[in-house]
């Protein structure tokens, strides 16, 4: 699935918890030049809905997919304008 | 003559140009309302600094800050004991009256119980992989939150302005602190 993206980086969150998935993941957007997607790797469980809900109150990025694979959750954010 | 009905005269008496000059400065104030929109405000009043009540409002700043708001948090009384870089080290969790330990109140009361509790407590948080309180306070003003320390509680706690951490907002009271929530479109009490 992850394959359809290009992806430009990938943060690993394994092993932090709430805030830091969301924090981090914007921080390493920051960084990011528009239309690269980032990959973030995350253990937390509620990473997917706060990952969602973030992407959708925050101007200039679009979660693209969200992947449970039962131990590890893989987010796939977009930097737009 | 009635002012609350416009007659055709004055409707006359504008000149293309002074309608065109008028329709741009509704324009202006249109846009400037939609830019407040966007970004949301969020103000909160950090008031307790027990190891537990310090973690709320850190994680809420630092949370809607990745959101791009515009966050402030007014630390005030024991909450000003989380931005004092000596005393946040050791926030204590208080065993007594807490209806969360697994302990009745006469055992909590004995000396050391707190530090005991503390301990178990941020045993927990690092096994959580939960961020310390230093790290969430270092997040929060690395994302441009505006950490508040309240003038009048450093005067009666006796604290110095350099007893803080860098970048810690000092010189401020209540009245900036309402000014920032009459503002906000969020505004918690912690």
């Amino acid at each position: 699935m992850s394959e359809a993206f290009d992806i430009a980086e990938t943060l690993d969150v394994k092993g932090a918890s709430c805030p830091m998935p969301v924090v981090k993941t914007k921080q390493a957007i920051d960084d990011l030049a528009e239309g690269s997607v980032l990959e973030v790797i995350a253990t937390d469980s509620g990473s997917m809905s706060d990952i969602e809900g973030w992407a959708e109150g925050t101007n200039g990025v679009a979660l693209l997919e969200q992947v449970d694979e039962g131990d590890v959750y893989k987010h796939y954010v977009e930097k737009t304008d | 003559m009635s002012t609350d009905t416009p007659s055709a005269g004055d409707g006359d008496s504008m000149t293309e140009a002074e309608l065109q000059a008028r329709i741009e400065e509704l324009e202006e104030t249109v846009a400037d309302l939609e830019a407040d929109d966007e970004q949301k405000k969020m103000t909160i009043v950090a008031t307790q600094g027990s190891f537990d009540m310090a973690y709320p409002p850190l994680i809420l700043a630092s949370t809607a800050a990745a959101f791009g708001w515009d966050v402030v948090v007014f630390h005030t009384f024991w909450g000003l004991d989380i931005l004092h870089e000596e005393k946040s080290e050791n926030l204590q969790l208080s065993a007594v009256g807490n209806p969360n330990m697994p302990m009745p109140n006469a055992l909590a009361a004995l000396p050391g119980m707190d530090r005991m509790a503390t301990r178990m407590m941020e045993k927990r948080i690092d096994d959580n992989g939960t961020a310390t309180i230093d790290e969430l306070i270092e997040l929060s003003l690395d994302q441009g939150v505006e950490l508040q320390a309240c003038q009048m509680t450093i005067e009666l706690m006796d604290y110095d302005e350099d007893d803080f951490y860098d970048d810690v907002t000092v010189g401020v009271g209540a009245a900036t602190a309402l000014q920032h929530m009459a503002e906000s479109d969020i505004q918690l009490l912690v």
